[in-house]
């Protein structure tokens, strides 16, 4: 398969958001560029999936302030699904159940040309479902239906791979998946930011996902305030030590 | 039925015709119904009925292969069609009058109710008895196609029919029968248009049987449905059901389900699509008169531009039927503001040692999952239609008889304009399979 390789940016300036009338986000400065990895970590309730749900465009978020751009275009303007079309692409925490709509038809619904599973070469599907370890009979079956909370997430990066997007949010994609899904998929993401250049922001927690997708910069997200950023030592100390260095004052 | 009939419209006479004041009429909209516009006859001439035959093919077609064909045309049978790979002895179709009815067994399960049961046995006139001999099995469906309508008369008045159909599945026999119900091309005669059709299906499940059946009503939009379908099930035995509301103007369907042996299990399915002004009325009763019986109901539809539905089940539980399972469900897509969805589900438990759910939801399309679409790249419209396609694709996996699932899938696709249907979902169960179905109930 060959990738067009070109230079792209998630630029986030002062953004500041709430939800339900409180403010969660307090202005975050974050610019994600094409083959970067950004590691998005925090405690719970700082609002790192306030972040992701905020730059895709979910319902029930107020933007208070701020901006956000892909390679220029202002993406506070765009529906959520022209930011997809974008180049955006969020892989959520909990992945919605769609019953009734196979996951190969939502695909192929995904962009205007009514067949993004077609673009890809044949038995690049079932390589790119293999390389997740998501059993191939899942692309003709519900979205997300009775699948495992592991099972979604190899779901998740499987429809990254296909999609090929230019920069993505993982909220917390390591929830979960045992040790073999966590590795499986965070080698394919790698291998997505050497291959077309993703760029990636992974919110987590912890340090696992890490070990594998290794960040070029951490960002250490606290009550809606990137309080720290740093290399991928950062993460190892916040394994060691946890938030409170964070938190404190 | 002799009997009853001579009495019937004597009781018909002195019956009031239902109000919306009592609670199997409510939200029906019956208060503005005016039965005398209506009249009981059979306008359809030879050279008609013909072209009656070939339209019945047509639609049953649709159901896919069949074994058998039986054509009425407002409640007289017109035609019967029974395939040579039926085997000899394993299928009986009658056409049974009131007056040939030697068993009794002509409204044994439907017995009136109300003015529109007291209507029908008064004028029904000929009734299809199917039946199927112990331990028979049936491969393909038996496809029965009912049409009604007809120009109005000399004095203004408009086709009443009232087809009546038995179905009696012998001991541990096993088949699946479909029933479409229908208009009349308005070619054949006159405009096709209004008609009231109050049509009675009575099913009766031996031992140890297992029985598919499938009904798919899509008459004219001018057209009234007053229906009934009425099931009894031996031990043992188990009846799938599914009833595919998509046609008429008012369409009412009580599905009344006796469970009467031991171990006997019900699926009870329906979907229904409402646009325009249309109204769909369901009333339901799922009767657990036996010990460790279940019954399993799900009831999905989708109400568009003005269009209502009603949803009104009742669960009863017997006292001396313990280790029933029974489980109600009914889902209400509400995809315009001006449509309306009313639920409401009842239990009635007289016994302990029992397990027993409803569910019922009304509402528009889940935010949460369009949103998830649309994080894809699916644009807003289009990720609606998807859901909406997928609400009744999931409804469709379980249709006991997979032509019809195919069949309402289409339907509604085509009226809302959705996508095709997906083939690429998992095949639906088998016909004769067991009676708890599968998929994401």
């Amino acid at each position: 398969m060959t990738y067009t390789r070109a230079m792209h940016a998630l630029e986030l300036s002062g953004l500041r958001a709430g939800v339900a009338g409180r403010e969660v986000l307090e202005g975050i400065d974050l610019l994600v560029r094409s083959g970067e990895v950004h590691a998005v970590m925090g405690p719970n309730g700082s609002g790192k999936s306030t972040l992701a749900n905020v730059v895709m465009g979910k319902p029930g978020y107020t933007v208070l302030g701020g901006s956000a751009t892909l390679d220029g275009r202002d993406l506070l303007d765009m529906a959520t699904w022209q930011r997809a079309r974008a180049g955006l692409f969020l892989a959520p925490q909990y992945p919605v159940e769609v019953p009734g709509v196979p996951l190969g038809r939502a695909l192929d619904s995904a962009s205007d040309d009514e067949n993004a599973l077609s673009r890809l070469a044949p038995g690049e599907i079932e390589k790119e479902a293999a390389n997740v370890g998501l059993d191939a009979s899942m692309i003709g079956r519900s979205l997300n239906v009775d699948l495992s909370g592991g099972e979604r997430k190899r779901s998740e990066t499987f429809q990254l791979a296909v999609l090929q997007p230019r920069i993505a949010l993982l909220d917390e994609l390591d929830s979960g998946l045992d040790v073999d899904g966590l590795k499986a998929v965070a080698r394919r993401i790698s291998a997505a930011v050497g291959e077309w250049g993703l760029g990636v922001v992974a919110i987590t927690h912890y340090q696992r996902l890490l070990k594998v997708l290794e960040p070029d910069m951490v960002h250490v997200l606290v009550k809606g305030r990137v309080v720290a950023s740093g290399g991928p030592e950062l993460a190892r100390e916040i394994e060691r030590s946890g938030y409170a260095a964070f938190t404190d004052g | 039925m002799r009997q009853r009939r001579a009495e019937a419209w004597e009781r018909f006479a002195v019956a009031d015709l239902p109000t919306e004041a009592e609670e199997v009429w409510r939200y029906s909209g019956i208060d503005t119904f005016d039965l005398d516009r209506f009249s009981p006859r059979q306008p359809v001439a030879a050279g008609g009925l013909s072209t009656a035959i070939s339209q019945a093919r047509l639609l049953a077609g649709r159901v896919g292969e069949r074994c058998a064909l039986v054509v009425t045309v407002n409640g007289q049978v017109a035609e019967i069609e029974i395939g040579t790979g039926v085997p000899a002895g394993s299928l009986d179709v009658e056409q049974a009058s009131v007056k040939q009815d030697p068993d009794h067994r002509l409204g044994e399960l439907a017995t009136p109710r109300d003015a529109f049961g007291h209507l029908h046995d008064a004028f029904m006139t000929e009734s299809v008895l199917l039946g199927i001999r112990s331990k028979a099995r049936l491969d393909a469906p038996v496809v029965l196609v009912h049409l009604v309508g007809g120009s109005s008369d000399a004095e203004g008045l408009r086709v009443a029919a009232f087809p009546h159909t038995v179905i009696d599945l012998g001991e541990s026999a096993g088949a699946s029968v479909v029933e479409v119900l229908g208009s009349l091309e308005p070619s054949l005669d006159g405009d096709g248009g209004p008609a009231l059709v109050v049509p009675v299906t009575e099913l009766l499940v031996g031992d140890g049987g297992e029985l598919s059946y499938a009904n798919v009503q899509v008459l004219g939009s001018g057209c009234v449905q007053v229906g009934t379908q009425a099931s009894r099930v031996g031990s043992a035995a188990s009846l799938r059901s599914f009833s595919v509301g998509l046609g008429a103007g008012y369409a009412r369907l009580r599905t009344d389900s006796d469970l009467v042996g031991e171990g006997g299990s019900t699926l009870l399915l329906a979907g229904y699509l409402g646009t325009g002004q249309q109204v769909h009325d369901f009333r339901t009763l799922q009767d657990h008169r036996a010990p460790r019986t279940r019954s399993e109901l799900l009831f999905k539809g989708a109400l568009s531009d003005a269009s209502r539905s009603v949803y009104s089940g009742l669960i009863r539980i017997r006292n001396q039927a313990h280790g029933a399972d029974a489980f109600q469900t009914n889902n209400n897509l509400v995809l315009s503001e001006g449509a309306r969805a009313y639920s409401v589900p009842n239990l009635d438990i007289q016994e302990n040692d029992v397990r027993c759910s409803h569910a019922s939801t009304v509402g528009p399309v889940d935010e949460d999952q369009l949103y998830y679409l649309e994080s894809r790249g699916i644009r807003p419209d289009a990720a609606e239609r998807l859901v909406v396609a997928g609400f009744f694709a999931e409804l469709a996996q379980r249709s006991p008889v997979p032509g019809v699932g195919l069949w309402m899938e289409q339907e509604v696709a085509s009226v809302l304009g959705l996508p095709a249907p997906a083939r690429s979902l998992p095949a639906p169960t088998r016909a004769g399979a067991d009676g708890n179905g599968e998929g994401n109930g």
